[in-house]
């Protein structure tokens, strides 16, 4: 078939009347009173307690945003083709990536002595030898390369698509393809070491005096499900108000779907190798993150999380009918996003109260702040997520090889 | 001219968009015995072709769960009752320990049969074809398309056969002998 034959798609700007228009919106209202809330009340009694519950908000939406770009970035490297027409949804969610350096601002200022408790515990042996790493200066100064490599990669990759829109000379649309191929190798390097530290910095030092060499693709492995279950509910969202309606077809929902499906696999297999080693080993300052995860509460979760993050939605995802079908995927898309807001929750929150004043044990207990947070951060999110949706073409209609995606098929 | 009679019927085609619709011609005609041969993957093919969705899956599933549950069994009753023995203080049934072993033999025994089952399905290994008799044929790794409908067709009939090919547009037919 030749390319001349296939009809780009025309429905490809969001309809002024549909929920999508009124995202900026609406996400403003949301960011407002939930970063209001959660904030209001980390300046009070329980500032621990709110900072605690806005890093986890925090850490479910930037996952989501880097786990788009290092999609993004491999995609552009193996030069897929199959991606393209739903490949602007991505861009758009990396984009917000500069936003999480505002974002940030509160994790590094009100909480940053309430929630890591390196900062305070000044007198402590073993962290006297990881001293050079979680220090004041170097923390700050590796936080400023994050948010400086990932604001730079999102934007370029995002601002170089979009160019692409208004490009009508067929050469010049070819070279902003190849930029894209170019920046995204040494990209997944970047990217690699950046959100692997990243997890290491903000969600393992939590608990300084553990450690675990996994951990970084502990939390890849579960953002990047995520990611996929969002991309394909996004899609499906948006061809309920009306754009790509013929373009994204059963296809595209086929192969999201099995990236979902992979990418249960990959946490799982990244959840047990970090287990099994600490459990085989049994030494006790390895130990010390499941011992926690076993009491108060927590060992609900610890014993629910390997059947319901991994085996439900394997068992689920397994048959291609299910992935195939709207319903089906919809579903499983919704259920792995559940239990990704459940494994960061495991993950974060054990540690809270388990140091300094009031010390305790780490109990299962949600409060209010939960709510607000992920409400005003997810606001967040959607307002700017929302912007650059409808600020531009949600399909990258002058990628040279769009036709190849719009008849993709599966074998 | 040959009397024999032949294994079938083979037609060359000089693009994928030609034998696809071909394939529509010969599918609608009622052929069951046949099959396309292409130098590379043409998509939707299959609909072309009207080919029923693969059984392997299932026997994959079947066999996957067995060996699944056949590693699961096998440990426990080894540790536990065989042979109990007591490794770094750890309980004799270690669920923990017992995953590498479980993961390993459901995906082994899964891959085992989606592999044999892939060459029992397609009648594999064959070391020769009547169709490598031809000349032509030597092009289908190449740039050449093929139909080519056997004999044992109920439907197949040389001449009807032939026709029809030629019909959906074959730059040659020709027979295939056994």
């Amino acid at each position: 078939m030749s390319h001349d034959e296939i009809k780009k798609p025309t429905d490809i700007t969001i309809p002024s009347t549909s929920l999508f228009a009124k995202l900026p919106m609406i996400g403003g209202v949301m960011a407002v009173i939930g970063l209001g809330a959660t904030l209001g009340s980390a300046m009070g009694e329980s500032r621990t307690r709110a900072m605690f519950s806005y890093l986890w908000a925090y850490e479910i939406f930037l996952g989501l945003a880097l786990a788009a770009m290092g999609w993004l970035l491999i995609d552009h490297t193996v030069k897929s083709s199959w991606s393209i027409v739903v490949r602007r949804i991505a861009e758009t969610i990396a984009v917000t990536l500069p936003l999480f350096v505002l974002l940030w601002i509160p994790i590094g200022t009100i909480g940053y002595h309430s929630l890591y408790p390196w900062t305070v515990e000044l007198n402590d042996a073993i962290l006297a030898k990881k001293r050079w790493f979680l220090s004041d200066g170097f923390f700050f100064g590796r936080a400023a390369v994050y948010f400086l490599v990932w604001t730079v990669l999102s934007w370029t990759l995002y601002s170089t698509s979009v160019k692409q829109d208004g490009t009508e000379n067929e050469t010049e649309r070819g070279n902003l393809t190849r930029r894209l191929w170019t920046i995204s190798a040494p990209g997944i390097l970047l990217y690699g070491v950046t959100q692997s530290f990243a997890a290491i910095d903000w969600l393992m030092s939590l608990q300084p005096h553990w450690y675990s060499t996994i951990f970084g693709v502990y939390f890849f492995a579960a953002s990047i499900q995520a990611f996929f279950a969002l991309m394909a509910l996004l899609s499906m969202a948006l061809q309920n108000a009306g754009v790509a309606k013929t373009a994204i077809t059963v296809e595209h929902f086929h192969d999201l779907g099995k990236f979902t499906f992979g990418f249960t696999v990959f946490w799982a297999y990244i959840a047990f190798s970090q287990f099994v080693l600490i459990w085989y080993a049994n030494i006790p300052e390895e130990t010390v993150f499941y011992m926690t995860r076993l009491e108060g509460g927590w060992n609900v979760i610890s014993y629910a999380l390997p059947v319901a993050h991994f085996f439900l939605p394997f068992l689920f995802l397994l048959s291609r009918n299910v992935k195939r079908s709207r319903t089906g995927l919809a579903v499983g898309a919704c259920w792995v996003l559940v239990m990704y807001l459940v494994d960061l929750y495991w993950l974060i929150l054990p540690n809270f109260g388990t140091h300094g004043e009031g010390h305790h044990e780490a109990l299962f207990a949600p409060t209010w702040q939960d709510a607000t947070a992920l409400i005003g951060v997810g606001g967040a999110f959607i307002a700017v997520f929302g912007y650059f949706l409808n600020k531009n073409k949600v399909v990258a209609i002058n990628d040279p090889r769009l036709p190849e995606s719009l008849v993709h098929e599966n074998y | 001219m040959s009397t024999v009679k032949p294994w079938g019927v083979l037609a060359q085609y000089e693009n994928p968009a030609d034998l696809y619709h071909a394939c529509e011609k010969v599918r609608d005609a009622g052929y069951s015995k046949w099959d396309a041969c292409t130098p590379f993957p043409v998509h939707g093919l299959d609909k072309a072709m009207g080919l029923k969705p693969s059984p392997l899956p299932w026997a994959v599933l079947i066999v996957g769960i067995s060996g699944s549950a056949f590693a699961l069994w096998f440990q426990s009753y080894s540790s536990g009752n065989l042979y109990p023995f007591i490794v770094g203080g750890k309980p004799l049934f270690s669920m923990p320990a017992f995953v590498p072993v479980w993961y390993e033999l459901t995906v082994l025994s899964s891959c085992l049969t989606a592999f044999f089952g892939n060459w029992i399905i397609n009648g594999l290994p064959r070391p020769h074809h009547p169709a490598f008799g031809s000349k032509a044929f030597e092009r289908v790794t190449d740039d050449k398309f093929f139909i080519m409908v056997e004999s044992t067709d109920p439907k197949f009939d040389a001449e009807k056969t032939e026709a029809l090919l030629t019909e959906t547009g074959a730059t040659l037919v020709e027979k295939l002998e056994a």
